[in-house]
C-alpha cells in the first residue's frame, strides 16, 4: 500500500494513456508533413512547426508529472478559486491581449503566445464538477440550474467577446453533463428542437414549415386521441402552445439571421445549407479541403507525397484542416482508422467516467468526454463538408502549443482523478 | 446510467456518419478521384521529340520538320486579362477569343491546350515578348511538317490534330497534339513521333511553380522519332504523276521479288504541304470538299473496279489447274459466244479471229472473251453443282490475294469482291442458278471488283510464276532493314501452269493488243483491259466512256518491276494504260526515258473533257429536279 502511495502514476487508465499517446504520434506525423512544405525546412529548429510541437510535447511531460504529483482532492478543493483567476485573465485579455488573426485571444510572452481559452475548459469543467458534487445540488431544480448555467456562460460569453465564437460553441458540450446529471431532457429537446427547426426553414422556407408545423400538430393530436386513447384535453393545451412557439420561432428565423448572426457566419451558413456555391470565396477551404481529401482515395498518395499538401491548396492545413493531410496522404484507410481511434478514446472516457465512485471525478470525466466530443464532430464536420466552418482545433493534431497543452491538462487531470479511486470508498 | 447512453449514442453516430462520409469522397465518388499526375496541383511540361524524318528508297528526303509555335491556353490561370490587347496583338477578334475560351474550358479548365495553333515565326518574335502579360497563356514550340516533295501525298498522308475521340482512348495525347493521320504518317506514328519527354511539376495554390514534383520520379526525358525509310522510289513516282496529269486512276508498281511498293499513285492529288500550318483546316475543307475529283480519294487503295481483261489470265490459271484446259485447248469464237438461248445470251468478242481455231496463248494476246467464256464454264461445271464449283474457283482466287485485305502497311484498304456461291445463293432464290449465270466473271466484269493495288499484286505473282510478298511500303526503320513482310505466299496453282500465260502476256506487246508499246530493249509481259463503266442518274443507268486498264511486268524473264494502271474513263486499254505501264517500266529499268514522243503524247493527254461531260450530266440532273 505505501510503495503504491510513492508511485504517483499508479492506477493511472493505460489504454487511455496509449490512445493518448498514438494520437499525439499520428498528429506529429502529418504535421512533419504538412510544415516540411515550407522552405528551409529543419525538422528540429524551433523555426518550423513542427520543431515548435515537438517543444510543446517535451514542455507537457513535466506538466503531467506535476498533474500526477498533486493531490486529487486539490482539484476540488481548489477549482473555484481556478474558476476566477481564469475569468480575470479572460478577461484581462481586452487589456492587456494580442490579436492575432482578428481575435484578442492571446497573451504574449516574448517568443510565446499563450491562448487562455484553452486552458478554460478544463477549468470550467473543475468548477461545474465541483458545484454539481455539492450535498443540495439537484439540478432538476431551477436554483441548482441557473448556477450551472451561469457559470458555462461566464468563460463563454468572455471569449465569445473576444471574438472567437469557435471556442465559445465548445461550451454546448457541457450540456451532455447536465442531461446526465438530472437536467430535464425538455431543456435539450427544445434546444435541439430550436436548431432544427432553424436549419429547416432556412432550407424550405417559412410557408412550407408553417403548413408542415400545423399538419404535425393535427397528426399528433390524432394520434394521442385514438391510438393512445388518452385524454385530449391535457395534451391538446401542450400541443397548442408548442404551435404558438414554434410558429413564432419559425417567423422570426429571418430577423435572427439578419441580426443576430454576423455576415462571414452567415455566409459560411449558406454555403453549407447549398443556398450559394461558392468555390473561391468562401467555400474555398471546405472545396479545397474535401477535394484534397477526395483525392488521397483508398489509400492515399503516401506519407509526404501529398501533392496538394505540398502546393498549400488547403489554408490552415497545419492547424484546423490538419484531418485534410491525413486524408491526402493515408486515404480512406488514414482517415478511418484516425475516426476509430478517436472513437475508442472517446468511449473510454465515458466508461471510466460512469465508473467513478465519486460523483466529483464522474461529472468531470464526463466533462472531458464531452469536450473531447464536440471537438472531434465539430472540426471532423467541417473538414469534410458536413458542418459550417468553425474554427476549432482537432484535439493532439492540429498544431498550436495552448490547445495541445490545454487538452493534455484536460485529459490528465481525469486520468489522476481515475488512479485515485482505488483510495476512496 | 440510462442517461449516460446519450452521449455514447452520439459518439457512435457521428463516428459512423464520418466515416460513410469518408467513404463516399474517398472511395466511391469518382469527382474528387483526381489523379496526383494530373491535377490543379501538378502542372506537366512536355518536350516534344522532333518527328522521324522520312526517305525514299534511293535515300531523297521525303519529309522533314520546320519548327512552328502555338498559343497554350489554362483557362483557370488567366487573371486580368486585357483581352483587347491580346486580341490584337494575336489577330483575331473578340468573338473568336470567346469561342476559343469556351472551347479550351470545355475540354478542361485546368489542363492546357491549344489557343491559337501554328503561328509563324515573325509573329512568335513579337508574340513572344509580350507574353508575360497574359496570365495562364504561354507559347509551346513543336516541330511542324515539311514536305519536301510535291508528290506521293497519299502515301505520306498528313498531321492534324488528335480529336476528343482518340485523346478518350489513348492517353498518350492531350488536346492539342498533333497525330499522323492518314498515310505512313498514321501507320507508322509511334516510330515517327517517338516520346514525348514529360517534367512534372509542383505548384502551390496560386499556381506557383514551386519545384519539381516528388523529385523528378516521374519525369521522362523525350525519345527522338526514328527516320523511315520507304520502298517508294521518288522519281517513279513523280513520273508516274506526271504521266497521269489530266486523267485520274491509280498506278501501284511493285517490285516482285520483295514485294516492295514502287510507286502508289493516285491522280488528282494535292500537295502534301497544304495540309500542313496555319491554312490547313481551310485547304482541308476544300479538298475533302471537292466531290467530284476527290483528291483526298486514294484511288490506287480504294477504288474498286471490275478488272476487265487482265482477269482472264487467272481464269486460264485456274482452268490449266483444275485440269479442263491445257495450253493446246483450242475454241473457236463466232464473234462471241453464245452461252444460253435467246439474243440476250450473248457475250460479244472483239478479238476478230474468225473460224481459226485459238489456243491459249493467241486467246491471250487476243483478249478473246469467248476462249475465256468456255474456260471458265469449264472450271465451273467441273463441279457437281455450280455453288461447289464456284466455291473452288473463288478459292484458287482467293490465293492470289483478291476478294480480301492483302495486309500492306497502310492504314486504308477494300477488300474487293470474289463472288462465291453464298453471294449468288442470297441473290438468286433456290440457289436457282447456274455456270452461265455468272460468265461475266469469265471476262473480269461481273461481279468481280479489285483495287489497283490487289491487281497490281496479282501481276507480281504472275510475274514470280507463283507466288508473291504482301505488298509493303517501309524499307527500313533508321537502318534496320524492315522484315515484317518476308514471307513468301505461295498460290494454289503449281508453277509449271504459268509458263504459257506469261508467253501469252509477252505476244500481247509483241504482235497483241499493246503492240504499240512494245520497246526492243526491255522484254516486257502484259495484258490490256477495257472495264465497262455505269452512273447511275436519276435512277437511270447512263454508260460512260470505259475505264483503262493495264497490268505488265518486265523483263520477262528476270522480272523488277510488276504495275497495274487503272485510267477512268481512258477508253481501250491500249490507248494510255498501256504507253504509261510501258514508259514507268522503260523509267525505272533504264533510268531515262528515250522514247520523248510517247512521253509527250502522254502528258498532253487529256480526259478532262470525258470529266466534263459526267459532271455536266450530273449538275443538268441537278438543275433538272430543282
Amino acid at each position: 500500500m505505501r510503495k503504491q502511495r510513492n508511485n504517483i502514476f499508479y492506477g493511472a487508465d493505460l489504454i487511455l494513456i496509449l490512445l493518448y499517446i498514438s494520437l499525439i504520434l499520428l498528429g506529429l506525423l502529418n504535421i512533419y508533413s504538412v510544415s516540411s512544405t515550407s522552405a528551409n525546412f529543419d525538422a528540429f529548429s524551433l523555426s518550423s512547426r513542427f520543431g515548435t510541437q515537438l517543444l510543446w510535447i517535451a514542455v507537457s511531460i513535466p506538466i503531467v508529472i506535476f498533474v500526477f504529483f498533486l493531490e486529487a482532492r486539490i482539484y476540488e478543493r481548489f477549482a473555484t478559486l481556478f474558476y476566477l483567476f481564469i475569468l480575470v485573465v479572460l478577461a484581462g485579455l481586452f487589456v492587456f491581449g494580442k490579436n492575432i488573426n482578428g481575435a484578442t485571444s492571446w497573451y504574449s510572452f516574448g517568443a510565446f503566445n499563450l491562448q487562455p481559452s484553452e486552458f478554460a475548459k478544463a477549468i470550467t469543467a473543475l468548477a461545474l464538477a465541483k458545484i454539481i458534487n455539492e450535498s443540495q445540488f439537484d439540478l432538476r431544480k431551477f436554483h441548482s440550474q441557473w448556477k450551472v448555467f451561469l457559470i458555462v456562460l461566464l468563460p463563454a460569453i468572455l471569449i465569445a467577446l473576444q471574438p472567437d465564437p469557435g471556442s465559445s460553441l465548445v461550451y454546448l458540450a457541457f450540456f451532455f453533463v447536465f442531461y446526465r446529471e438530472g437536467l430535464p431532457w425538455y431543456y435539450i429537446f427544445f434546444g435541439m428542437f430550436a436548431v432544427i427547426l432553424f436549419i429547416l426553414t432556412m432550407i424550405f422556407g417559412k410557408a412550407i414549415m408553417l403548413i408542415s408545423l400545423i399538419i404535425l400538430t393535427l397528426i399528433s393530436s390524432l394520434y394521442i386521441r385514438f391510438i393512445k386513447m388518452r385524454k385530449f384535453k391535457k395534451f391538446g393545451f401542450d400541443l397548442l402552445v408548442v404551435l404558438l412557439f414554434s410558429s413564432v420561432f419559425v417567423l422570426s428565423v429571418d430577423h435572427i439571421f439578419n441580426y443576430v448572426f454576423e455576415q462571414h457566419h452567415r455566409d459560411r451558413f449558406m454555403v453549407i445549407l447549398g443556398k450559394t456555391s461558392d468555390t473561391k470565396g468562401i467555400g474555398y477551404n471546405t472545396d479545397q479541403s474535401v477535394l484534397t481529401i477526395g483525392s488521397g482515395g483508398l489509400i492515399g498518395k503516401g506519407f509526404m507525397y501529398g501533392d496538394r499538401t505540398r502546393g498549400k491548396f488547403v489554408p490552415e492545413q497545419d492547424t484546423d484542416y490538419i484531418f485534410s493531410t491525413i486524408g491526402e496522404e493515408w486515404g480512406f484507410v488514414g482517415t478511418s482508422v484516425v475516426v476509430i481511434i478517436f472513437t475508442a478514446f472517446l468511449l473510454r472516457i465515458l466508461y471510466l467516467a460512469e465508473k467513478q465512485k465519486n460523483k466529483f471525478s464522474r461529472v468531470y470525466g464526463y466533462c472531458v468526454a464531452s469536450i473531447f466530443f464536440l471537438h472531434f464532430m465539430i472540426n471532423i464536420g467541417m473538414v469534410i463538408g458536413l458542418l459550417p466552418t468553425i474554427g476549432i482545433p482537432l484535439p493532439f493534431f492540429s498544431y498550436g502549443g495552448s490547445a495541445f497543452l490545454g487538452f493534455t491538462i484536460l485529459l490528465f487531470i481525469f486520468i489522476k482523478l481515475d488512479a485515485n479511486k482505488v483510495y476512496e470508498w | 446510467m440510462r442517461r449516460g447512453l446519450l452521449l455514447f449514442y452520439f459518439i457512435i453516430a457521428v463516428s459512423l456518419v464520418f466515416i460513410f462520409r469518408l467513404f463516399y469522397i474517398q472511395v466511391v465518388n469518382e469527382e474528387y478521384r483526381i489523379s496526383p499526375l494530373n491535377n490543379a496541383a501538378v502542372r506537366v511540361n512536355y518536350d516534344y521529340p522532333e518527328r522521324g524524318y522520312v526517305f525514299d528508297r534511293n535515300g531523297i528526303l521525303l519529309a522533314a520538320n520546320q519548327p512552328s509555335y502555338d498559343i497554350m491556353v489554362i483557362p483557370r490561370e488567366i487573371k486580368n486579362l486585357d483581352t483587347l490587347e491580346l486580341c490584337s496583338l494575336v489577330k483575331i477578334d473578340k468573338e473568336e477569343f470567346i469561342k476559343k475560351i469556351e472551347k479550351s474550358k470545355i475540354y478542361s479548365p485546368y489542363l492546357p491546350s491549344v489557343f491559337l495553333s501554328q503561328i509563324t515565326k515573325d509573329e512568335y518574335a513579337y508574340i513572344q515578348e509580350k507574353m508575360y502579360k497574359f496570365k495562364g497563356f504561354y507559347i509551346q514550340s513543336r516541330s511542324q511538317r515539311e514536305y519536301m516533295v510535291n508528290s506521293a501525298s497519299n502515301v505520306l498522308g498528313y498531321i492534324s490534330e488528335v480529336n476528343d475521340d482518340l485523346i478518350q482512348k489513348n492517353p498518350y495525347y492531350q488536346s492539342g497534339e498533333l497525330i499522323g493521320t492518314q498515310g505512313i504518317e498514321k501507320q507508322y506514328e509511334e516510330i515517327l513521333r517517338g516520346k514525348k519527354g514529360m517534367k512534372f511539376i509542383q505548384k502551390d495554390r496560386f499556381n506557383r511553380e514551386i519545384g519539381p514534383y516528388r523529385d523528378g520520379l516521374f519525369d521522362s526525358l523525350p525519345e527522338p522519332g526514328s527516320d523511315i525509310t520507304l520502298t517508294i522510289d521518288i522519281d517513279l513516282q513523280q513520273y508516274g504523276e506526271k504521266m497521269m496529269q489530266h486523267k485520274r486512276g491509280g498506278i501501284v508498281a511493285i517490285d516482285p521479288k520483295t514485294g516492295e511498293i514502287l510507286a502508289l499513285i493516285s491522280m488528282p492529288t494535292y500537295n502534301p504541304n497544304l495540309m500542313v500550318g496555319k491554312e490547313r483546316s481551310k485547304n482541308s475543307v476544300k479538298l475533302f470538299g471537292d466531290k467530284f475529283s476527290m483528291p483526298m480519294y486514294d484511288r490506287s487503295l480504294l477504288a474498286q473496279y471490275p478488272p476487265g481483261s487482265p482477269f482472264k489470265i487467272v481464269n486460264a490459271l485456274v482452268g490449266l489447274q483444275e485440269g479442263v484446259i491445257t495450253p493446246e485447248t483450242s475454241f473457236y469464237c463466232y464473234h462471241g459466244y453464245q452461252y444460253g438461248s435467246g439474243a440476250k445470251a450473248f457475250m460479244a468478242c472483239h478479238c476478230g479471229v474468225v473460224n481459226y481455231p485459238i489456243k491459249l496463248e493467241m486467246a491471250i494476246y487476243k483478249s478473246c472473251n469467248s476462249y475465256f467464256a468456255n474456260t471458265y464454264k469449264r472450271i465451273i461445271d467441273k463441279y457437281k453443282s455450280p455453288s461447289k464449283g464456284i466455291d473452288a474457283w473463288s478459292k484458287h482466287l482467293n490465293s492470289f490475294g483478291l476478294g480480301d485485305f492483302l495486309g500492306y502497311d497502310l492504314p486504308i484498304g477494300r477488300k474487293g469482291h470474289i463472288p462465291t456461291s453464298a453471294y449468288y445463293n442470297k441473290n438468286y432464290k433456290n440457289g436457282n442458278w447456274r455456270s452461265t449465270a455468272t460468265i461475266s466473271n469469265a471476262i473480269g466484269q461481273g461481279e468481280v471488283l479489285t483495287t489497283p493495288i490487289q491487281l497490281a499484286n496479282l501481276t507480281a505473282t504472275i510475274a514470280n510464276r507463283g507466288y508473291y510478298y504482301t505488298p509493303h511500303i517501309l524499307k527500313k526503320i533508321t537502318d534496320k532493314p524492315f522484315t515484317d513482310f518476308n514471307q513468301k505466299k505461295v498460290t494454289t496453282i503449281d508453277s509449271k501452269h504459268f509458263d504459257p500465260i506469261i508467253d501469252g502476256m509477252f505476244q500481247v506487246f509483241e504482235i497483241g493488243t499493246a503492240r504499240y508499246s512494245r520497246m526492243e530493249t526491255i522484254q516486257m509481259c502484259g495484258k490490256t483491259g477495257t472495264a465497262e463503266n455505269f452512273k447511275r442518274i436519276n435512277g437511270r443507268k447512263v454508260q460512260f466512256e470505259d475505264h483503262s486498264i493495264f497490268i505488265a511486268f518486265a523483263p520477262k524473264d528476270d522480272p523488277k518491276i510488276a504495275i497495274a494502271i487503272f485510267v477512268e474513263n481512258g477508253g481501250f486499254g491500249s490507248t494510255i494504260a498501256a504507253p504509261i505501264a510501258s514508259l514507268m517500266i522503260e523509267k525505272y529499268l533504264t533510268g531515262e526515258v528515250l522514247r520523248t514522243w510517247m512521253e509527250q503524247g502522254m502528258i498532253d493527254k487529256s480526259l478532262e473533257y470525258q470529266y466534263q461531260k459526267q459532271l455536266f450530266s450530273l449538275t443538268s440532273f441537278e438543275k433538272a429536279t430543282k
